[in-house]
């Protein structure tokens, strides 16, 4: 069964990405989206079934490599903690490829895009699955190369080909980290797979490792070394830069890769370790410390992006940071319980921001909406749900894991834990600011968008890029007709509308109603947002904890912050709600009742406005620090050390006098006297060589 | 057949084929047409014999197999030869790439056809030669006659600046084997044979050691190539031939590796533990230092060729590790470095033929024209990055690890390869592949045609299949492997003990 579920989509890719052009593209999206279902159905089979069994099942597949003690197994270990993530990734997955159905239906390389959203499943449950570090590591660059092929889907775009190239080379950054984190753990426990290392975990507790010059904790080097690659893929703070370029890509793939599955990724890595982070404290306090900053700083930014995906990418970010805050103080459950309602609702918010681009026919920026609630309000009703439920209202599913990461971050008694607390719930506040900010700016209000009047970008429509602007939506398969195929980068950074002239094509349709495809996606994500924490509540974070997760989950001796967080003082436990609503009114309050107020706000504080706008300036500054010196030095090596140095002293000085002395003595016309003349050379060496091994050695004995 | 083996059999194959070509007419254009069907003939027929004896070797034991022993130069020096784990995985490579290096000349090779193909044959016979050999003249003499042939294919058949190009091979090359023979000399009147495997059981004296590893490590680390001697490598693959610089990469790179496995770490046990730390400095130089100069470069053929030498980097860190996981990753990687590296210049000459240009700025937007292309070259690519699931990544990461295992330092430094490599590989594909195809010239460029397809489909498999089932190859490696781990740790415990009472004079 669990051969089925990970290699169909596999089989899936495999069709539609050999055979795409023979099949065509409508049997390609029905063999994709069908074997992914299938692989959806077995998935959630197994969560009713495996849940419960006290150890962890393995499935050997083959064996990979060894070498010396060294094995490296395909193998799948299934407990409860795979198959809860078996679920979220084999469901979204299968809402993606549905939706894309119609999101894409103008797109002329669809096979190509059902192949990849395959690959990328597959790769992901191979990451989940993963019975070793190393087949995790398959499954990690394996959902890398999957999204690198699709953030730069539109490979026309070069701010899509620029993104690709950095999601990658940034994940790479943060597999550093995780190799190393791989090497140590094998020269620790002389092993990799999981059932030689969790359960050996305290063993090491006091083991020292002598690395760079210092005497480490051995598991607190491996831990830290392991989560600078969950940082990478989780786009934290300093490894974040990739995540917001890579909203380039189509926007289904934003929800299933850059929201859902892959960049949860990380938070699944510390919790199936978690045994090992659980003998390693300070592990842990850089855990809890990295996620406060993230959830704190990117919601930060959220607040002032008007690119809708952007916010939402952000939005994104940050929950992630509240997810390793629930880590980093032990609350593994509650974490993963995050990463699940998360995967529901914000799936949901970027496909209902999928419905609305779809609407505005390929329209990102918000300054350029309002008032869609009328046009589209099915959409509109399903991004209210996803808002709530990530602001985590009461009873929706947010609202369940949320206040559990912010109680847990309270009750903890670990070093980092109040930091942890007062940043997640000033980002509560920030979270439910921005996303009415991104609601009231999308749905209500004035219409700013063109053929409404109010839009001021009217006198660009005779631009030579309308040759390719609109073709009516559904004409099936017509080509060029891209989402933003000649997007400028830094368009939608700049508060005012300074946008080139190709991205403000003809708004002048009447925004419409997605495809019945593309809204019953978002009505079973829907469902998801607001019932998965009412549902699974119990299990994952409530009375039914215990023997849901089995030994899926290491929780230390010592370790009672699920307990605990049902003992915190009532002000905390409102304190969410609180925010939620203070949060609520102050977007509001200045988006609905006092529109002019945030421009005035922007005038009077430029520094920090532009400081947010411009993402903390880390772009610029790896620029300076890393890519441009990185380049220089690259630049010097070649030229000064390589062609100066080494070739200046070594060959060419040898071979420019010899060519001086050849050309001075016969002017020959052609160049290959030369080469007989060295061949001879050869052939004088080899007989000296012969005379003085046949004649000489009789001398010597 | 005629008192000789299949190995000998190995290395006449092709040198007959050689002569049929020879014996052919004139340059006329039935002579071309024959000479290359020949050589592809010839050059299958080797690899199906290779295969044959890859059928009768054993790879389960770690001594030599296929042993054949011929009379040659005066008494003791013979012309004997044998394989073992570490050499029958590259006598395999080698006649595999042989026969897609004469497809990849088939068209773009006009002038002086029988010649050319005459140098190729003779450059495999000397190839395989190398590896066979088990007798340190004999290996001598195929590792420098392998020269000739190359240095006229570079000279001959290559770039604008071929002269230069091949002189600065050549000289380079030279340099190395004058002290190599030095040094094979020195042996013999040490041990009075040139015999391989009895040499890999004497025991020289450890100051000698010292002298006689550095003697072979120049001839070694030219071949390799290592920094500071790599600036070699990438004028002779920019001006080489595509099929030359498939060689160059996919086997001639490899005799270095080779001689360190066969010569330096069995027969010098003392001095390779002593000078380890020089080559592991050396190693993450090259792989930090030329990452960063491929990461620069605007010739697709030198981006390339920098990245094989920052590979070459991880291969002779593996090594000198002296543990399993180094060793077998180190040797792994020479034989997938082989095929993707191969299978680049494949692809770089795919481009060439139609373009006659290696400039990476005039290019852009392929994928539209070429998906077939597009899709091949990035499979190359992410093997070139080490993705896992690709052959790159086992060798890579086995390495990394042994040298994790041997010195963490060292090994914190190579993981920055395996972020530069994402760097250049994936700044040469964006370029080349993705993009807007704007440039007049391109518009009308084909896809892969038949013959392409043929060539590049097999290097795709094996890439991936030798990615996710590695066992073949490493498996084979892995006996030699260790019996190699076992003498050299008796060797160095033995120098530990020995240091008080001075050797038993022979």
């Amino acid at each position: 069964m669990y051969h089925a579920i990970v290699f169909f989509p596999l089989i899936g890719a495999l069709l539609a990405g050999l055979f795409g052009r023979q099949l065509g593209p409508r049997v390609c999206e029905y063999i994709t989206t069908g074997f992914l279902a299938f692989s959806a159905l077995l998935s959630w089979g197994a969560f009713f079934e495996v849940p419960g069994s006290d150890h962890a099942t393995r499935v050997q597949v083959a064996t990979w490599f060894t070498a010396g003690d060294l094995v490296v197994d395909w193998a799948f270990r299934i407990d409860t903690l795979t198959v809860v993530m078996l679920v979220v990734v084999t469901t979204v997955s299968t809402l993606v490829h549905l939706y894309s159905v119609g999101y894409m239906a103008e797109d002329p390389h669809r096979p190509r895009f059902f192949a990849y959203l395959s690959l990328f499943t597959f790769a992901m449950l191979m990451l989940v699955t993963a019975d070793n570090l190393v087949q995790m590591f398959f499954g990690w660059e394996g959902v890398g190369l999957a999204s690198y092929l699709l953030i730069g889907f539109w490979y026309e775009k070069p701010s899509a080909n620029a993104a690709a190239m950095k999601a990658f080379i940034v994940n790479r950054v943060g597999d550093f980290g995780f190799s190393l984190g791989i090497f140590l753990v094998f020269v620790l426990f002389g092993s990799v797979a999981f059932d030689g290392i969790l359960p050996r975990a305290a063993e090491f507790k006091d083991a020292t490792f002598h690395f760079l010059g210092y005497d480490w904790n051995a598991m607190t080097l491996a831990c830290l070394l392991l989560f600078m690659g969950a940082m990478g893929k989780s786009a934290q703070f300093m490894l974040h830069t990739w995540l917001p370029d890579a909203m380039e890509g189509p926007t289904p793939v934003s929800a299933l890769i850059h929201a859902a599955t892959m960049v949860t990724a990380g938070v699944f890595m510390v919790a199936r370790l978690s045994p090992l982070f659980e003998v390693a404290p300070n592990a842990l306090i850089v855990v809890t410390v990295i996620g406060g900053i993230t959830a704190f700083f990117a919601a930060t930014i959220g607040m002032v992006q008007n690119d809708i995906k952007r916010v939402i990418a952000y939005s994104t970010c940050s929950q992630l940071g509240y997810m390793f805050v629930a880590l980093g103080v032990g609350a593994y459950s509650a974490a993963v319980f995050h990463l699940f309602t998360h995967a529901f609702f914000k799936a949901l918010l970027f496909l209902g921001a999928g419905s609305v681009i779809h609407a505005m026919h390929h329209e990102q920026d918000m300054r350029n909406m309002g008032a869609l609630r009328r046009y589209i309000p099915f959409t509109s009703a399903m991004m209210t749900i996803g808002t709530l439920a990530l602001i985590g209202f009461p009873f929706t599913a947010g609202y369940y894991s949320k206040d559990a990461i912010i109680e847990a971050a309270y009750a903890s008694t670990r070093p980092g834990h109040t930091l942890a607390f007062l940043a997640t719930v000033i980002a509560a506040l920030m979270t439910s600011f921005y996303s009415w900010r991104l609601f009231f700016m999308t749905f209500e209000g004035p219409a700013r968008w063109a053929g409404h009047g109010a839009a001021h970008h009217d006198d660009h429509h005779a631009a030579p890029a309308s040759a390719h602007a609109h073709v009516a939506v559904q004409a099936d398969g017509a080509p060029g007709h891209h989402e933003g195929v000649a997007h400028d980068d830094k368009g939608h950074d700049v508060e005012p509308a300074s946008h080139s002239a190709i991205e403000h094509h003809d708004h002048a349709h009447t925004p419409h109603e997605s495809p019945l495809v593309m809204t019953i996606p978002l009505a079973i994500l829907a469902f998801g947002a607001l019932f998965a924490g009412l549902i699974f509540k119990n299990r994952f974070i409530g009375e039914g904890m215990e023997s849901f997760w089995g030994h899926a989950l290491g929780h230390g001796p010592d370790n009672h912050i699920m307990h605990d967080i049902h003992s915190v003082p009532a002000l905390v436990a409102y304190s969410p709600f609180i925010m939620l609503v203070i949060g609520f009114l102050l977007a509001f309050w200045m988006y609905i009742r006092r529109p002019e107020l945030p421009g005035q706000l922007a005038a009077q504080q430029p520094s920090l406005y532009q400081f947010l706008l411009n993402k903390w300036y880390f772009d610029e500054l790896y620029e300076r620090i890393f890519v441009r010196p990185a380049k220089n030095f690259g630049k010097f090596l070649w030229k000064e050390g390589d062609g100066r140095v080494i070739d200046g002293l070594g060959p060419d000085g040898i071979a420019t006098r010899v060519l001086d002395v050849t050309r001075g003595v016969v002017r020959l016309q052609t160049g290959y006297v030369y080469h007989y003349a060295f061949v001879m050379l050869i052939g004088v060496a080899a007989i000296i060589s012969w005379y003085m091994l046949t004649g000489l050695p009789k001398v010597g004995h | 057949m005629f008192g000789l083996g299949i190995l000998s059999g190995l290395l006449i194959v092709p040198l007959c084929g050689a002569a049929f070509i020879l014996s052919l007419g004139d340059e006329s254009e039935s002579v071309k047409r024959n000479a290359r069907w020949a050589a592809l003939a010839t050059t299958i027929v080797t690899f199906l014999l290779s295969l044959v004896a890859w059928g009768r070797f054993d790879p389960s034991t770690s001594s030599f197999q296929l042993v054949e022993t011929h009379g040659w130069l005066a008494e003791t020096i013979k012309f004997k030869l044998g394989v073992d784990g570490f050499s029958m995985p590259l006598i395999l490579l080698t006649t595999f790439l042989m026969p897609f290096c004469i497809g990849a000349s088939w068209l773009s090779v006009n002038t002086r056809v029988k010649e050319y193909f005459v140098a190729f044959l003779v450059l495999e016979t000397t190839m395989i030669g190398v590896f066979q050999a088990l007798d340190l003249v004999l290996f001598y003499l195929f590792f420098e006659a392998g020269l000739i042939p190359m240095f006229l294919i570079i000279g001959i058949w290559g770039g604008k600046r071929r002269i230069y190009a091949s002189f600065k091979f050549f000289l380079y090359t030279l340099l190395g084997s004058v002290l190599m023979l030095l040094a094979i000399m020195a042996m013999y009147w040490h041990a009075g044979t040139t015999d391989i495997p009895t040499l890999l059981h004497t025991r020289f004296p450890v100051g000698m050691q010292y002298w006689l590893w550095l003697a072979f490590f120049a001839s070694f680390a030219v071949k390799m190539p290592m920094w500071p001697v790599h600036t070699w490598l990438p004028d002779a693959h920019v001006e080489a031939p595509t099929a030359g610089s498939v060689i160059l990469a996919g086997i001639l790179l490899k005799m270095g590796g080779y001689g360190f496995i066969r010569i330096s770490l069995p027969m010098f046990p003392d001095a390779s533990a002593y000078f380890a730390p020089m080559v592991f400095a050396l190693s993450v130089i090259a792989i930090i230092f030329t990452s960063l100069i491929a990461l620069m470069q605007t010739d697709i053929k030198k981006l390339i060729a920098y990245s094989s030498v920052a590979h070459m980097g991880f291969v002779t860190l593996g090594l000198f590790t002296l543990n399993e996981q180094g060793i077998q990753g180190a040797l792994f990687l020479m034989i997938s470095h082989g095929i993707v590296s191969g299978a680049l210049f494949v692809c770089v000459g795919v481009v060439y033929d139609r373009m006659h240009t290696r400039e990476i700025a005039a290019y852009g937007g392929l994928v539209k024209r070429m998906p077939l292309y597009a899709a091949a070259m990035m499979v190359f690519t992410m093997a070139n990055v080490g993705l896992p699931g690709t052959s790159g990544f086992v060798g890579e990461f086995l390495a990394m690890m042994g040298a994790f295992k041997a010195n963490p330092t060292v090994a914190f430094f190579s993981v920055f390869g395996i972020i530069l490599s994402a760097g250049y590989a994936l700044w040469l594909y964006a370029r080349v592949i993705y993009g807007k195809l704007e440039k007049p010239n391109l518009q009308g460029i084909l896809d892969l045609d038949l013959r392409e397809k043929i060539i590049i489909a097999p290097l795709v498999a094996l890439t991936i299949y030798y990615g996710v089932h590695p066992a073949p190859i490493l498996d084979t490696f892995a006996p030699s492997t260790e019996a190699l781990m076992q003498s050299m740790k008796t060797a160095l415990s033995n120098t530990q003990t020995a240091a008080v009472i001075p050797p038993v004079a022979r």
